[in-house]
């Protein structure tokens, strides 16, 4: 009954987000307050109705109905709670509900609280939010509708993907669809921006908090999977360019120049069209991330299950939605004014040249996640483009950006100060240069290009404390002068420096992972491993019995210099529902290293072979990325942003949804 | 001039839709091996439980379908009773390689279900299946009377992959 009503409720949604598609978009060409307004309660009810849905599947998981096709193929009764739950989102069907719920939060959230935007505004981009709606709860009930019964039903399920039962992996589909969806807000606002001809600073101070909001749920996101795929899969790296890592990627790199060049439109007001462009590309690259996995496109390691139905479906949609939205702007954009003028060497600028490079890495990476693709259906060969090809082609772009960061903040609006801005930055070239030889030093064997990036790291990180004292007068004014402007230093600012600054770890961590040390080895209880300094006694394994899986979990005692440092357990798990062993990684971490663990195939005799690791500064990238999405929350926290945007100027002469449409 | 720039987008987009619609008619489960057309890589494996191993030389001279499997392997089970009409019809000649696997443990399972194969080799270390390109088992090659693989089957065999793409292979190959 449950399981009928939230299928109900999905079809109810549907025809909602039809209503809210077409009304308000006709009311706001017409000017009728009442056909704009209704896209608020739509929105709101099209929100109630796929929250119903979505828990209407969660208590399906929940209480094991077996009843229910999409159960029985992703859950187990012996499964644990937290894992029942998370499997919702584990497969193809649940994980569009997910989708779809986020899509109508956000969308209910813009009814909510968007009081303060013009009402024609508001209705065109909860309209596009209407439209998005209907292609997925469409593609949902005719393709994948995760409510189907089974008749008769199993005794029992067939349970999850042992590798997706992790406390890790749990949370990060929901993360990584705040992301991907939240970019759904800046590509509405950017076509209903189209629809009414008009780009403001006040349009653009709207589309920064929703942007802001996504790209730090994507950081995220992307983090957890990252790590994810450190200590679950057990192979010691943390990022492989897989497909669909790269789908993930690349609208968090257009996201992050749309960040950026939001700023210059609502500063300087110029940028506009490319602003509006990157809107759309950034929820594109999000919605052919989703898909591109999925339609069978590609093969990749952690596809979906692949339906060729589902396939031409999804391409359909992306046709419409990115096709749409970019003949739109082919028509629209030529016509928007063009904005203030600006030297090469200004605030503007840098900007200018960060989007360049942030797009360029994102066309990289779509060129490498798709070539294998091209190439096939040109000459038929089949290739695979692996790390290489992103570590000869990503790697170089960045290089630039992240030296020319540092300057970009320095730099004033309209004209800027090179000259004084290296005279400033001395300090930083100085740190940076005794980072490299430090590193230098201490380090052995590892490639140049590791050396150069903790110069960069420290570059980044001096550079932008150096911009930050700057601000508040360090040591130039008196100390009591400079306390009282660090008080009122715009939240924004804070989370520039903030957000610059765990690049900066960032980066340290992706350059020292360079410096790991490897050992593969076939021990027998009692041997002795060397890792980097680090001895690794293999003491022998033992069977330990888990909820819904058995293991042999051994047990590694880690010597520094004759001092245990860790006693770590490694196992090896099997889920004898699904058949299928799991090697379960022991991590002991002091927050600057690594000491990894694993074991993976039994030998004769009480063998077995284990994979040791010395991490150096890894955790960093992860610390990184938190910092970073944190210093994003700091700048959505800012005043400017809360209060929302000012009326706009001349919003008041002008009849609501006078402008053209 | 400039509104043609704003074209670029959309017709970009254009381009790579026409690609991904080329995409989707291949069928992904396909994955192209590297070696179709080409000889079958040298091995030669030890036998199951003391039987006679298995050889790229034994599978020299007739149409030959090299079969991947190992008995932790579910997906195996399921192409398991067509494998047995295979051997109970005789018409081709299958070889199995049992993947990274225990013996004893190959040794229960064919006990269980029936041995469909002329000749098993045991590859423990997997050595073999890397040269193959194995991607996961079950999987099986044709390989034709020359010695060259000619086709690759990722996954089990179903009874539509057996009728519509091995048998008419094996046809015209003059397999049976």
């Amino acid at each position: 009954m449950i399981v009928e009503l939230g299928h109900y409720a999905l079809v109810l949604a549907l025809f909602m987000a039809l209503l809210q598609a077409s009304l308000p978009l006709v009311g706001a060409a017409r000017g009728h307050p009442a056909w704009m307004a209704l896209a608020d309660s739509t929105a709101l009810v099209q929100f109630g109705l796929v929250a119903l849905a979505f828990a209407a599947l969660i208590h399906a998981y929940v209480t094991s109905d077996f009843s229910v096709l999409n159960v029985v193929q992703n859950s187990h009764s012996t499964k644990p709670l937290l894992y029942k739950v998370t499997g919702v989102w584990g497969n193809h069907e649940g994980s569009m509900v997910l989708w779809v719920f986020i899509l109508t939060l956000y969308g209910a959230a813009v009814a909510l609280f968007g009081g303060a935007l013009p009402p024609p505004l508001r209705a065109r981009v909860l309209a596009v939010q209407g439209m998005i709606g209907a292609g997925f709860l469409l593609f949902i009930l005719a393709t994948s509708n995760p409510f189907i019964r089974v008749v008769p039903p199993p005794p029992d399920g067939d349970g999850l993907n042992p590798l997706l039962q992790d406390p890790g992996l749990a949370f990060h589909p929901p993360f990584l669809y705040l992301g991907y969806v939240g970019f759904s807000m800046a590509f509405s606002f950017a076509v209903a921006a189209l629809i009414e001809g008009r780009v403001d600073a006040a349009w653009a101070r709207w589309v920064r908090p929703w942007t802001l909001a996504a790209w730090c749920a994507l950081t995220i996101g992307i983090a957890m999977g990252s790590w994810w795929s450190y200590y679950v899969l057990g192979w010691g790296g943390w990022w492989a360019w897989d497909p669909v890592e790269n789908a993930s990627f690349m609208p968090w790199l257009a996201g992050t120049a749309l960040l950026h060049s939001a700023i210059v439109v609502e500063k300087r007001g110029a940028l506009k069209s490319w602003t509006i462009l990157l809107a759309i590309l950034a929820f594109s690259l999000s919605l052919i991330g989703t898909f591109l996995v999925r339609s069978g496109v590609l093969t990749s390691v952690h596809a979906f299950a692949v339906d060729p139905a589902r396939g031409a479906f999804i391409l359909l949609l992306l046709a419409v939605a990115i096709g749409g939205s970019l003949t739109l702007y082919a028509i629209r954009a030529p016509a928007l004014k063009l904005g203030g003028l600006f030297a090469p060497i200004s605030r503007e600028g840098a900007l200018v040249l960060n989007n360049l490079i942030l797009a360029t890495g994102a066309a990289t990476v779509f060129l490498g996640t798709l070539y294998p693709l091209f190439l096939e259906k040109m000459t038929g060969a089949a290739v695979s483009v692996g790390p290489p090809f992103f570590k000869a082609t990503f790697v170089p772009l960045m290089v630039p950006m992240l030296v020319l960061l540092v300057f970009g903040p320095l730099l004033a609006w309209k004209r800027g100060d090179l000259l004084g801005a290296l005279g400033r930055l001395k300090l930083a070239f100085a740190v940076s240069a005794a980072a490299a030889l430090a590193a230098w030093h201490f380090t052995t064997g590892g490639p140049i290009g590791a050396v150069l990036g903790i110069a960069l790291a420290a570059w980044l990180a001096v550079g932008t404390a150096v911009e930050w004292a700057e601000r508040v007068k360090l040591f130039r004014a008196p100390l009591g002068e400079s306390w009282r402007r660090l008080r009122h230093l715009p939240r924004a600012a804070w989370g520039m420096s903030i957000a610059h600054f765990g690049l900066a770890v960032l980066v340290a961590g992706i350059a020292a992972s360079a410096w790991q040390t490897e050992r593969i080895e076939t021990v027998r209880p009692g041997d002795t491993v060397d890792v980097a300094g680090y001895a690794f006694r293999f003491e022998g394994t033992e069977p330990v019995q888990g909820p819904n899986y058995s293991a042999q979990r051994a047990t590694f005692t880690v010597t520094r210099e004759g001092r245990t440092v860790a006693v770590m357990h490694p196992s090896r798990r099997f889920y004898p529902v699904q058949r299928m062993p799991i090697t379960d990684a022991a991590i002991r971490t002091n927050g600057f290293a690594d000491l990894y663990a694993v074991i993976t195939d039994p030998g004769e005799g009480g063998a077995w072979v284990a994979r040791l690791y010395y991490n150096p500064l890894v955790p960093w990238i992860w610390f990184g990325a938190v910092i970073m999405a944190a210093g994003g929350l700091v700048s959505l926290s800012d005043r400017r942003l809360r209060v929302g945007a000012p009326a706009r100027r001349g919003a008041a002469v002008k009849a609501p949804g006078a402008a053209p449409a | 001039m400039r509104r043609l720039l704003f074209l670029l987008p959309v017709a970009l987009f254009a381009v790579i839709a026409g690609y991904f619609t080329l995409g989707l008619r291949g069928d992904p489960s396909l994955l192209p091996s590297a070696l179709i057309d080409k000889p079958a890589p040298d091995f030669a494996l030890p036998g199951l439980g003391g039987k006679p191993g298995l050889a790229r030389a034994d599978l020299a001279g007739r149409v030959a379908l090299v079969n991947f499997f190992a008995s932790w392997c579910a997906p195996c089970r399921t192409e398991h009773p067509l494998l047995m009409r295979l051997a109970e019809e005789g018409k081709v000649a299958l070889y199995g390689i049992d993947y990274k696997d225990k013996p004893e443990d190959a040794a229960r399972l064919l006990a269980q279900l029936g041995d469909p194969y002329r000749r098993i080799g045991v590859d423990r270390e997997g050595r073999t299946a890397i040269d193959f390109g194995v991607y996961g088992v079950p999987e099986t090659y044709v390989v034709d009377a020359a010695g060259r693989i000619r086709y690759r089957q990722v996954g089990p065999i179903s009874a539509a992959d057996w009728e519509r793409k091995l048998l008419p292979l094996l046809q015209k190959l003059g397999a049976s």
